[in-house]
């Protein structure tokens, strides 16, 4: 702690923070652009100009930059001092010269960081009167909008994209009133995470293009607070909405979650919640048509369906763990599925086991990046888990900081801290089966089959500890790369392991499990961190249930009245002859969801869900952590959350007494009740009668337009603001705001003088530290439940991979864009998804022809030297619906068929 | 600004020739010696328009293999440099110093009159492909402003004079620097 005076009053400040940080922590205004509490300081902008004295009796003083001044004990600043005002007035006159002005066509008018930093420095009348300079700008694809005139060049793209986010497509161009900041040449910006330039851009040079399509004021936008649906990493966003429509989706900052940055899938994948796909209205089957009923029609239906002997449930992985529950408890524990087939299933449940026994630390994305060394495997955790990518990217800075330390350089002092630290990178290490995104800082890649890549890891086990059990027959080569990992790992004050489900091994899971384990046993802090398919996939895993596979057989076995499906699209599951199988053998099928897939043609019933833009509910990511979701949109006609169908479901056959929940609160209550593991599930969020001193939050900003005008063209009269079920947030602008609200509410960004996203830092206790008001989500299973003993190591070691003749084993590929099922339907995702194709090593055909479930696919070929002779790889779902695990398939070229 | 946004103007770019091997050798040696691959990156581009006068989009992008970088990292610095050319250049270009001594002196007078004696405006090459005409930044020579750049020579207290002469000198092929 260390004690500085800002104009004549004392402010405690961290140690090592600069004055910028300091001046705002204290709760100060002083205008600033390059620096970003991210990405650190540059000192480019020159606008966070104040004046520092020497000492008591030193009434000159001298003008820093705050941003690059370091905070010292006893240090006096004036931010208010006369020349020191001039001076930031003239920076930002200066900057603002080839400015156009034209805010009232900016998407990011209103929500400006430039605006409110030039109406704080208190520049309001332009004197420059030249031409101005103009850019001519670029497509850079479905995401992301240009407009290069409005840029005040502070480098803050370039330092987001390139350093942190280590893409390599975005520059900047020429120099001084030239500077350009885009491609070398038109087109879509590579990096996943290219939509986080429209936040950290500070004015319009970068915005959202899609939300640009039917775009609407901040201020006149309806927010709530999220979780991304889209992978299991459940990175906190905020949903807007405004007239009944879904218009975009930012980043809700959560300290120990995503922080200040999402990926480009979570950002556009909300796309799914307006598009033609959504259910809309309630089907029921007559003479093999659907036909529109009334919701109490078919609750009835329902009711008669079930006397016509058992109901099994089959819930999902990416809805709420309150609709989950709902099923569950409307079909009974023994007649809930997972939604899951084998081998998902299997892995998805031993990854909530492995969470639970496993002796190391399970971190959350912030700890990730503290790590100083990784070891990813078999897991391309960036297209699987793109968030938790870009902090395995910031993991390998750690040896940059310890030597900026060591050279007495502030860690903010960004720029020196990069250009030193050049040669200086913390240890990542990758094991896959072909190249990843990540390979570029990573200083081993290692590729291989998936049995292989099990077998390199519980090597790394057994050279870290002994009692990990050996392997037998390894390569001399194998045994040289699992050296150097384990020493890497060793040699690391805080190593990570990372793997997850994608190559639907658990030997890769258990291997990676037990080199965590080992870690432990000689006595390092060792984390581990698993990615599941979906949102809440570790939700699913920790409730249990059957398999697909089980209620298969029960089907074949004519133990299935009614078949209800809640948030499953089975046809990815499960091939379409199993699917065909399994609908052909139960009486009736009942089907309730918020989008249309091949199922629904089948059902009996549908009945249209609330996605999560329109709906509340609860969630576990990859580390256990249940976060909440609240609505944004009212849910239109008969569309409801599916554990309200589920609950008139149960009213309907008088199992009333146990289902009688009005509200969410009452299933989180029901939930936390019955299983143990969800105990603390209320403490993810405040419950809907959640109050500031002052009433509700409001989610509407306080001067939100049209509320009466906004249907003038049906009636004139007023309508009442409909409730907002499930939400402690009120549906309007009555209501009240506070910086200190908790983090699980936020429906917006706003303080005093800051409009812009950038107002965050007045929520923070600290800098980057924790919300004001809290409530990062609530740790479901923070400490392992058994002691962990070398019994604990699995065994379960894999033969050597061997090729076959005439087939090939066909790996699921995961893509940031296409592979995931719901930001799949946002036509945004779609537009930039590539197309599938089959990548094989060597100079094959182009063309080959494979068999799979008994279908012949002829599919492109992309070829990939990085993959070992003997694989392939192909996206899952994207063509092969239900393909997401690995199989062996023969393999006929386009040659050989002709 | 990027060039390749920018529509051409000036020499016409045409196909550009092959990236010759002797070169892509020299490159390599040089990066082999590079701590960082892309410490390279200026004097490879330097020695390519050294050979062609220019850097056009398929030798820069062969430059940014070379040197292990993304066409948009190298071409940040192609771009930033006054003396590398992204766009095709006349047999001599005329850069003229527009910072504030060479204002002073009377680099006004003296722009006017290239451009009345070559019929094109900064920033163009005459038709004949003799001349580009340039503006430039601070050649350090400001107690002789104003002062200029022809190709490789510096010149200063640049008058209308002197811009006749070197024009005249152009025309005929031979330029020699005078300061």
């Amino acid at each position: 702690m260390a004690t500085i005076h800002i104009d004549g009053e004392p402010h405690e400040t961290r140690d090592g923070e600069n004055l910028l940080q300091a001046v705002l922590e204290a709760g100060v205004d002083l205008p600033y652009f390059c620096w970003h509490p991210e990405l650190g300081s540059v000192g480019a902008c020159r606008q966070c100009a104040v004046k520092q004295f020497n000492g008591p009796d030193d009434k000159r003083g001298r003008i820093v930059m705050a941003c690059m001044t370091p905070a010292t004990e006893g240090a006096i600043i004036s931010v208010s001092d006369p020349e020191a005002k001039e001076f930031r007035g003239e920076v930002v006159e200066w900057l603002m010269t080839n400015h156009p002005h034209d805010c009232p066509v900016c998407e990011e008018g209103g929500e400006c960081h430039l605006q409110d930093m030039t109406v704080m420095t208190g520049h309001r009348a332009r004197r420059y009167r030249f031409e101005k300079r103009t850019h001519r700008n670029q497509d850079l694809g479905p995401f992301v909008k240009h407009e290069m005139n409005r840029c005040i060049s502070c480098y803050r793209c370039v330092r987001f994209y390139r350093d942190y986010a280590g893409g390599q497509d975005l520059a900047a161009f020429a120099s001084h009133n030239n500077m350009y900041f885009g491609r070398a040449e038109s087109g879509t910006l590579e990096s996943p995470f290219a939509g986080n330039l429209i936040e950290v851009c500070p004015t319009g040079v970068f915005t959202d293009k899609q939300f640009s399509k039917t775009y609407s004021r901040k201020w006149d936008m309806r927010g709530a607070p999220s979780v991304c649906a889209h992978c299991s990493v459940g990175c906190n966003t905020i949903v807007n909405e405004r007239a009944g429509t879904v218009r975009r989706t930012i980043n809700r900052y959560n300290d120990e979650v995503n922080r200040y940055f999402l990926c480009d899938r979570g950002r556009y994948g909300h796309g799914y919640a307006n598009a033609d796909t959504r259910i809309r209205v309630v089907g029921q089957l007559i003479d093999g048509v659907h036909h529109q009923v009334p919701s109490q029609a078919a609750i009835s239906h329902f009711a008669t369906f079930a006397e016509d002997g058992p109901v099994i449930g089959i819930g999902s992985a990416r809805a709420s763990l309150e609709t989950n529950y709902a099923l569950r408890s409307l079909v009974g524990a023994a007649q809930f599925s997972t939604g899951l087939a084998e081998p998902a299933h299997g892995l998805t449940l031993l990854a909530a086991d492995i969470l639970r026994t496993t002796p190391a630390h399970t971190p959350s994305l912030h700890d990730v990046e503290q790590c100083d060394a990784v070891f990813m495997l078999g897991e391309d955790a960036l297209s699987t888990a793109p968030r938790l990518g870009l902090s395995m990217r910031q993991a390998t800075r750690h040896a940059s900081f310890l030597n900026a330390d060591r050279n007495r350089i502030p860690r903010w002092m960004d720029a020196s801290v990069r250009m030193m630290g050049q040669d200086f990178i913390s240890p990542l290490m990758i094991a896959t089966p072909a190249a990843t995104g990540l390979d570029d800082c990573a200083v081993l890649t290692q590729h291989a089959a998936p049995d292989d890549l099990a077998r390199l890891g519980f090597a790394v086990a057994h050279l870290i500890d002994e009692a990990a059990p050996a392997v037998p027959g390894l390569t001399e080569a194998e045994s040289t790369v699992a050296g150097r990992i384990a020493e890497a790992l060793l040699a690391a004050d805080k190593p990570l392991v990372v793997s997850g489900t994608q190559l639907g091994s658990a030997a890769l899971m258990q291997a990676a499990a037990s080199i965590a384990a080992a870690l432990m046993v000689r006595g390092k802090p060792a984390a581990l961190s698993l990615v599941l398919p979906d949102a809440n996939s570790m939700g699913v895993a920790l409730m249990g249930g059957l398999s697909l596979d089980a209620v298969c057989d029960m089907a074949r076995d004519g133990k299935v009245g009614t078949l209800i499906v809640a948030e499953a699209d089975l046809t990815r599951q499960l091939a379409p002859e199993r699917v065909e199988a399994l609908l052909g053998q139960v009486r009736h099928f009942v089907l309730i969801d918020h989008s249309e897939s091949p199922l629904i043609e089948r059902a009996e019933l549908v009945l249209p869900a609330a996605p999560i833009t329109h709906s509340g509910g609860t969630m576990v990511n990859m580390e256990g952590r249940a976060q909440r979701f609240l609505p944004v949109a009212f849910p239109e006609g008969p569309v409801e959350v599916s554990w309200r169908w589920l609950r008139d479901f149960a009213e309907s056959i008088g199992q009333d007494d146990r289902m009688a929940w009005q509200t969410l609160d009452d299933v989180v209550a029901a939930i936390a009740r019955e299983l143990t593991v969800f105990a603390r599930i209320g403490e993810a969020a405040p419950s809907e009668q959640y109050m500031l001193e002052s009433g509700h939050i409001r989610s509407q900003t306080a001067r939100v337009s049209g509320r009466t005008a906004i249907r003038s063209h049906i009636s004139v009269r007023d309508q009442p603001v409909p409730p907002m079920p499930d939400s402690p947030l009120s549906p309007t602008m009555e209501g009240t705001y506070s910086t200190s609200m908790p983090g699980a509410l936020v429906p917006y960004y706003h303080a005093p003088g800051w409009n812009s996203e950038q107002s965050l830092n007045r929520f923070q206790q600290e800098i980057g530290g924790p919300m004001r008001g809290g409530y990062p989500g609530v740790r479901l299973v923070d400490a392992a439940e058994a002691v962990w003993s070398s019994a604990h190591y699995s065994t379960d070691l894999p033969e050597t991979f061997a090729p076959r003749d005439g087939s090939i084993l066909l790996l699921p590929e995961s893509r940031i864009f296409g592979s995931e099922e719901l930001s799949a339907l946002a036509p945004a995702i779609a537009e930039r998804a590539e197309p599938a194709v089959v990548r094989m090593a060597g100079d094959g055909p182009s063309e080959v022809t494979l068999t799979l479930d008994g279908i012949r696919h002829r599919l492109p070929v992309l070829r990939d030297d990085s993959l070992p002779p003997g694989l392939a790889f192909y996206p899952a779902h994207m063509t092969l619906r239900a393909f997401a695990a690995p199989v062996w398939v023969s393999l006929e070229t386009a040659e050989a068929l002709a | 600004m990027s060039i390749v946004e920018t529509p051409a103007s000036g020499v016409p770019a045409g196909t550009p020739p092959e990236f010759p091997q002797d070169l892509r050798d020299k490159i390599a040696d040089m990066v082999a010696h590079e701590h960082h691959a892309r410490g390279a990156a200026i004097e490879a581009m330097r020695l390519t328009q050294k050979r062609f006068g220019w850097l056009c989009d398929a030798h820069m992008r062969e430059i940014a293999k070379l040197c292990s970088m993304s066409m948009a990292d190298l071409d940040g610095i192609a771009t930033f440099f006054n003396l590398l050319f992204r766009k095709p250049v006349g047999e001599n270009v005329v850069m003229l110093c527009d910072s504030v001594s060479c204002w002073l002196m009377g680099e006004e007078k003296v722009r006017a009159r290239f451009c009345e004696k070559l019929g094109i405006k900064r920033g163009q090459t005459t038709p004949d492909g003799k001349v580009t005409f340039l503006p430039i930044v601070c050649l350090g020579h400001c107690d002789h402003a104003p002062a200029m750049l022809v190709n490789e020579e510096l010149y200063g207290n640049v008058d209308t004079e002197t811009v006749d002469r070197v024009i005249d000198q152009m025309k005929n092929g031979s330029v020699r620097g005078e300061s």
